[in-house]
């Protein structure tokens, strides 16, 4: 079975631009409807491109500002100033 | 002076975790810090610490700012507009009776918890974290205060929360709990709570439960919860950064660390038991069961936690079967218990109408028709003739979880499991062998643990009666029992029926 890289984000307008860059970045991602949450599945490694979000969003966009519509996650957290990575690679 | 280039979040943090801290000269750095060591825990160095979100103190505030402001704007609608007219049924409001309870002042703990690692690790990055979290604790149960204190207007069961946290039987569970996780050592705290409940099984409780409260209605709770959650996030990469760091650090850690994970995984599944019978029994509208959610959050994302955790030697936590066979039976079971209990309880129980045992035999396919179906249609016909069944007796609790003994043989949903242990001439009871286990390891921290049966008996909760042991937990008359009848389920239907009624006065 897959190791399975995941985040919970909220279901508002805040976090839409960001839900869709991770389903443009990761082709294979899975999508769970919960009401008020989304949670979105990836076999391995789910990564958070900045300049997807912007590019959605129309504006500049922090990838710290994802401490707004987090609720949770899965996987090895590596954040910097262009990406959020969570994999169980190594 | 050139204006200088803006640092990136590695750099910033760096400079917090790394530049801020000294070693102590005036005094000895084992004397500065006494608690690091006593467990057996080796570090060889503490530099290797990473926080992975690398957030540094100015951004923590502005963030932790933002979403105080937004959680307020939310809650102040909510009271303005009445929402609790707005819930799906009142049967909801018992959801925030054993929130406010149980989990809340438990948020309280973690923040003194935290506020103690925060101050006793010796390494600069974990201190940073700890104290970060240990704030955000504190705001999480202000927060939840501050939300439930509105239906505190409105219904029972609310208002003295602090003082049946600290007396009541079933409050004992989550009590002792942090109880036990407060009295180790850091590192032990770090793997109880950083660990085995903020990563491995927070998201049982606030993902499903909150997501719950957005699909009844209750647009406080569910923003209160998610804003927490938020936290949540940060709080599960410490956990997991802590247990990746110490096995990295020596490898004579790994055995105390897999004792460590073993005993706060089954701690933890069986204070969850609670949540599991407030999603399939208490939440009116169901958003999943506790075994969907159990699968999604334990076996998918446990699973594939515990497989990166191999590398290290760590190996999954024992009796994680057992806990996975065990979530066909556990939510009927502890519903089962509070429904024959309501009365000496500050909940209200009911049983659930056709619909809701149909949801359940869909849900639990091997389980539910076979062995609780039949038990809640007899308690259903002795409603209907007015014999609605109370049990009136003193429970027996687990030693260890403090839990009644209500669970079942792990092959034979049938028999009660009951397993003992004798120390020092006296004689001591468990639910399981995970409850067994954890006891029979440090017996002597277990033989002092405030068991609130044992202390009714020896005269220490109020006297001798029931009314006696109400009064002393500080229940009032219409708190508990029977949901049918009661005060909340007549101010709900009022509301319901008030279509005409001025609201000026």
């Amino acid at each position: 079975m897959a190791q399975i890289a995941s985040i919970t984000l909220y279901q508002n307008d805040e976090a839409r631009p960001v839900m869709e860059a991770i389903l443009q970045d990761n082709p294979t991602a899975r999508v769970l409807n919960m009401p008020g949450a989304v949670k979105i599945d990836v076999d391995d490694e789910l990564v958070i491109n900045r300049a997807t979000v912007e590019e959605k969003l129309g504006s500049e966009w922090d990838p710290q500002q994802i401490h707004m519509v987090l609720i949770s996650m899965a996987g090895n957290l590596d954040e910097d100033d262009d990406q959020i990575k969570l994999s169980w690679k190594h | 002076m050139a204006p200088t280039k803006k640092m990136g979040i590695k750099q910033k943090y760096a400079h917090l975790t790394r530049g801020l801290d000294w070693e102590t000269t005036y005094e000895k750095m084992d004397d500065v810090f006494p608690y690091d060591k006593f467990e057996g825990i080796k570090i060889t160095d503490w530099s290797k610490w990473e926080d992975p979100f690398r957030l540094t103190m100015d951004s923590y505030w502005k963030f932790q700012a933002e979403k105080e402001r937004k959680l307020y704007a939310v809650i102040d609608a909510f009271a303005q507009n009445n929402g609790q007219t707005n819930i799906s049924d009142a049967r909801y409001v018992n959801v925030l009776k054993l929130f406010l309870t149980g989990i809340s002042p438990e948020e309280y703990q973690a923040h003194r918890g935290f506020a103690f690692t925060g101050r006793h690790l010796r390494g600069v990055g974990p201190r940073v974290a700890c104290q970060q979290q240990s704030l955000d604790e504190l705001r999480h149960f202000q927060t939840q205060c501050h939300t439930i204190s509105h239906f505190n207007k409105f219904f029972n069961g609310l208002s003295e929360f602090r003082t049946m946290h600290d007396r009541v039987f079933y409050l004992s569970v989550p009590k002792s709990f942090f109880d036990d996780a407060r009295t180790a050592g850091p590192f032990e705290f770090m793997i109880a709570i950083g660990f085995a409940f903020e990563y491995v099984l927070t998201n049982l409780l606030f993902v499903p439960f909150m997501s719950g409260a957005a699909y009844n209605g209750d647009m406080s709770t569910v923003t209160f919860g998610f804003s927490a959650q938020s936290d949540e996030s940060r709080h599960m990469t410490l956990g997991i950064e802590v247990i990746k760091f110490l096995l990295e650090q020596h490898p004579d850690n790994l055995p105390i660390v897999q004792e460590w994970v073993d005993k706060w995984f089954w701690r933890g599944f069986r204070l969850l038991g609670l949540v599991s019978m407030m999603m399939d029994y208490m939440l009116p509208k169901k958003v999943m069961s506790w075994k969907e959610a159990w699968e999604i959050y334990f076996v998918e994302a446990g699973g594939s936690l515990f497989k990166d955790l191999e590398r290290y030697g760590l190996k999954m936590p024992k009796y994680h079967e057992q806990a996975t066979e065990a979530c066909e039976h556990i939510s009927h079971q502890l519903y089962g218990l509070l429904y024959q209990l309501s009365h000496v309880t500050g909940l209200h129980a009911w049983m659930p109408d056709d619909e809701h045992m149909d949801w359940l035999s869909e849900k639990y396919p091997n389980t539910f028709d076979k062995y609780y179906r039949p038990r809640f249609e007899l308690w259903k016909q002795q409603e209907a003739e007015g014999k609605r069944f109370y049990y009136n007796g003193l429970l027996q609790l687990c030693h260890t979880c403090q839990l009644p003994m209500t669970f079942t043989e792990p092959d034979d949903p049938t028999t009660t499991c009951f397993r003992e242990s004798e120390y020092e001439g006296q004689h001591y009871h468990f639910c399981s062998d995970g409850c067994k286990d954890i006891f029979d390891r440090e017996p002597e921290k277990y033989i002092s643990s405030w068991l609130p049966i044992q202390q009714i008996f020896q005269g220490n909760c109020g006297g001798p009666t029931i009314p006696d042991v109400l009064a002393y937990y500080m229940f009032g008359p219409n708190d508990g029992g029977e949901y049918v009848g009661s005060e909340d389920n007549k101010l709900w239907e009022s509301w319901k029926n008030a279509t005409t009624k001025e609201a000026a006065e």
